[in-house]
């Protein structure tokens, strides 16, 4: 018993340290998901957020901003212990974070219990986060998985001829939300989806999956991130996989894109959509690309910007010019930098964001395909450019509501 | 300990039955007494960070872990699967009770809710336990390992009840009495209460007629069946009060973060309980204890120590990992083991029967 007694005494000392609150800072949490499946996005997420901080400064008026970082894995409890922890004991004010769709929606409720804070979302996009009972608090400046893959739909079943496609994807939220656009748009056409393949995140043999994936379809979708996304193109590869691929927004992006090996090659003429496009043509684009680059050395980085630092230099960006509009007053419980955060207009790099009347972003979307720049490094080019995308993907809101929410067989396909 | 305690059981096996002041050995002791009170005014010391996330926390990995420890260091049987049915318990409070998610929660009042996610988190892990009693050792292990992956597996797909991936949110937590049971300072007090009640129990079924039977049963299954014991009988109901203490904490731990998903059931969550007993000891109650004190300092702050440091905070995972691995090289079995060490040396070898040993 008396052992027990020596660790307690111990730590009282902690308690001390803990305690010490420092007063002309603004003190800002960020959650990234720097363990698990998700690690190289997290990592990459934090790459943006970082040169956000270079481009725009971290002064605001005669206050500095302070930020603490809290590793999640891309599981809802990870990040519920997380940002409990920088509220509770760093005790931050403003909360930028998650990373990924369930930890989005998990935090969104818990921002509910502390509805004098802020909370921008870092870069999750499951629909339900801001679409089903949003918490008054939480702004998010990125689209949803949904509005992810507007134009992809139409773009294969008019330019590329696919009327049959078959799915793989995460069996969480935000792979969930990808699918239900997908579906939506590719089957308002007349296209097909005979059939949706789950699997659990983070799993690392396919090779079921593989040989399950029907012969008689045009193409093959992929909703898969991270390490599952590269686990799967090479367990493909060796099966000798030869199908068009169609892919998600974590699918075609920089994460993958750049992997090792040459597994990804099979991705070499896949479309996608995504909130961005790395060869975009657009100046506000290319300097963000040149300021990530220039942050970091290129064995630190990635060739370009993958989504995830986009959206996390995207949330940094409307952190800190709101802050700057009020002049860092965070009194009245934050409410004065509240409505800042929802009236601003981002100029982003992957181009204007408003929010709408549930915080949730309006933006510009993208249809790709996957190009080798001739030295061996893959890039998503710019096939179609989509401003003004809503949350409701264009339906009338009696409508989409009665689509249903995102989940394994919802959509169905059909035309709505 | 262990050999103490088996000591006494070869020479007086009635002795501790008939002798209440020795049955509770912390009555005698100082340390106990003041840890108990350290532990009383917590809320006077500690924010609620530290209440909650370190203490409380603390206190629910304990409960969780000393169920293992019971098995373990009693019963020679090393369940994994202790987290699986705390796990259970959390989704059954979910599941009965009320929470985000209307088409799954039945929305029961917690009076209802708990004591039936109680009751069928103690039945799935005495099944779990009905099929591991008849292996032994490594077996055991494996079976139980199997239980709490499919367990994990099941949830992260299911969604009719589970809620897949996501989980359940928003959980709703007891507001009786005028109080909000789930504020810092009552969450603290439950949590305390409920954990102090399983040490206790437990302390004081290492020292009944049924606990000395299951440490028989322990040292040697074949003498004890031939003294007429029931041997699995005994491993059975052995499973059933773990299965029990485990179950209490799942609740706390629903009603901690107000919402439960797969994450919280994973298997490398099942082994961070076994890592718990093993680091603290699984020869004495106390060992879970401090071995998820341990943890929980460890895994909150780990990041922020290497960053402080000026290193990459990205490798805190190794950091944890190298405080285990010091704590198990230096000391097989945890740190008990190490605190009574060092209380032998300093006793200048006057009294060497209380040497830890490990089981497992």
């Amino acid at each position: 018993m008396s052992k027990c007694s020596v660790g307690l005494i111990a730590l009282s000392s902690l308690f001390l340290s803990g305690a010490a609150i420092a007063q002309e800072k603004i003190k800002v949490g960020v959650t990234a998901t720097l363990e698990g499946t998700y690690t190289v996005l997290g990592e990459d997420g934090m790459r943006g957020h970082q040169t956000a901080l270079n481009v725009l400064g971290k002064k605001v008026g005669d206050k500095e901003l302070e930020f603490i970082v809290a590793s999640t894995d891309a599981t809802p409890d990870s990040a519920v212990r997380a940002v409990r922890k920088l509220i509770e004991q760093d005790k931050v004010q403003i909360l930028l974070s998650p990373l990924s769709g369930d930890e989005g929606i998990a935090v969104k409720n818990f921002a509910k219990t502390h509805p004098e804070l802020t909370f921008i979302n870092a870069a999750s996009g499951a629909q339900e986060t801001t679409y089903v009972d949003p918490a008054p608090n939480f702004f998010r400046y990125n689209m949803d998985g949904a509005q992810w893959q507007v134009g992809l739909g139409k773009y294969a079943y008019d330019t590329k001829g696919y009327r049959k496609i078959a799915t793989v994807g995460e069996d969480y939220s935000f792979i969930y939300t990808q699918v239900f656009g997908l579906v939506l748009e590719f089957c308002g056409q007349g296209g097909q989806v005979t059939n949706r393949q789950w699997v659990p995140l983070g799993t690392k043999d396919f090779a079921s999956v593989i040989a399950a994936l029907p012969d008689d379809v045009d193409a093959i979708y992929l909703g898969l991130g991270g390490a599952d996304a590269v686990n799967f193109l090479n367990q493909y590869q060796q099966a000798g996989g030869k199908a068009h691929l169609m892919g998600g927004s974590i699918m075609i992006d920089q994460t993958i894109l750049s992997s090792k090996g040459n597994a990804k090659n099979a991705l070499i003429g896949t479309i996608a959509a995504s909130g961005q496009a790395d060869t975009w043509e657009d100046p506000g684009w290319q300097k963000f690309v040149k300021a990530y680059q220039d942050a970091f050395p290129p064995n630190k980085r990635f060739p370009s910007p993958s989504l995830l630092a986009t959206n996390y230099y995207g949330s940094t960006m409307a952190l800190i010019l709101a802050l700057r509009e009020v002049n860092g007053d965070l009194s009245d419980n934050q409410s004065k930098f509240k409505a800042a955060l929802a009236k601003i207009e981002l100029d982003a790099p992957n181009g204007k964001i408003k929010l709408d009347s549930n915080r949730q972003a309006i933006g510009t979307n993208f249809v790709t395909e996957v190009v080798d720049d001739g030295k061996g490094a893959l890039f998503s080019k710019v096939v179609k450019v989509i401003p003004n995308v809503n949350q409701t993907l264009g339906y009338d809101p009696a409508v989409f509501a009665k689509i249903g929410l995102p989940s394994r067989t919802v959509p169905e396909c059909k035309k709505y | 300990m262990s050999l103490a305690h088996d000591a006494r059981v070869a020479v007086r096996p009635t002795a501790a039955a008939q002798r209440p002041a020795q049955a509770w050995p912390e009555i005698n002791n100082p340390a106990a007494w003041i840890v108990a009170a350290i532990l009383l005014i917590m809320p006077l010391i500690a924010n609620g960070f530290f209440l909650i996330e370190i203490f409380a926390t603390t206190l629910i990995l304990g409960t969780i872990a000393l169920s293992l420890m019971f098995l373990a260091g009693y019963g020679g049987m090393v369940s994994l699967m202790q987290l699986t049915i705390a796990g259970f318990a959390a989704y059954m409070v979910a599941v009965f009770g009320t929470s985000d998610n209307a088409n799954i929660s039945l929305g029961w009042p917690w009076w209802l809710a708990v004591p039936m996610a109680i009751a069928l988190a103690t039945a799935f892990g005495t099944l779990g336990g009905a099929l591991a009693v008849r292996t032994e050792g490594i077996y055991t292990i494996m079976i139980t390992l199997a239980i709490g992956a499919a367990f994990y597996y099941f949830t992260n797909q299911n969604w009719a009840i589970f809620n897949g991936h996501t989980g359940i949110n928003n959980v709703a937590t007891p507001h009786f009495w005028g109080v909000n049971w789930r504020a810092d300072i009552p969450f603290y007090y439950i949590v305390l209460a409920v954990a102090a009640l399983c040490y206790l129990a437990v302390e004081y079924i290492s020292r009944a007629p049924f606990g000395l039977a299951l440490q028989g049963v322990r040292d040697n299954p074949r003498r004890m069946a031939a003294l007429g014991f029931n041997v699995n009988a005994h491993r059975v109901a052995a499973y059933a009060f773990a299965s029990f203490v485990a179950a209490l904490a799942g609740v706390l731990q629903v009603w901690n973060y107000r919402q439960i998903s797969p994450g919280s059931v994973s298997v490398g969550a099942c082994i961070d309980v076994l890592i718990i007993a093993v680091v603290g000891g699984i020869t004495r109650p106390i060992g879970p204890f401090i071995g998820a004190l341990i943890f929980v300092l460890l895994r909150t702050f780990a990041l922020d120590f290497l960053v402080k440091l000026g290193l990459d905070g990205n490798r805190f995972r190794l950091l944890i990992g190298l405080g285990f691995l010091a704590i198990v090289f230096w000391s097989s079995d945890g740190v008990i083991g190490l605190w009574q060490r060092w209380r032998q040396s300093q006793r200048s070898n006057a009294n060497r029967s209380g040497g830890g040993r490990g089981h497992g």
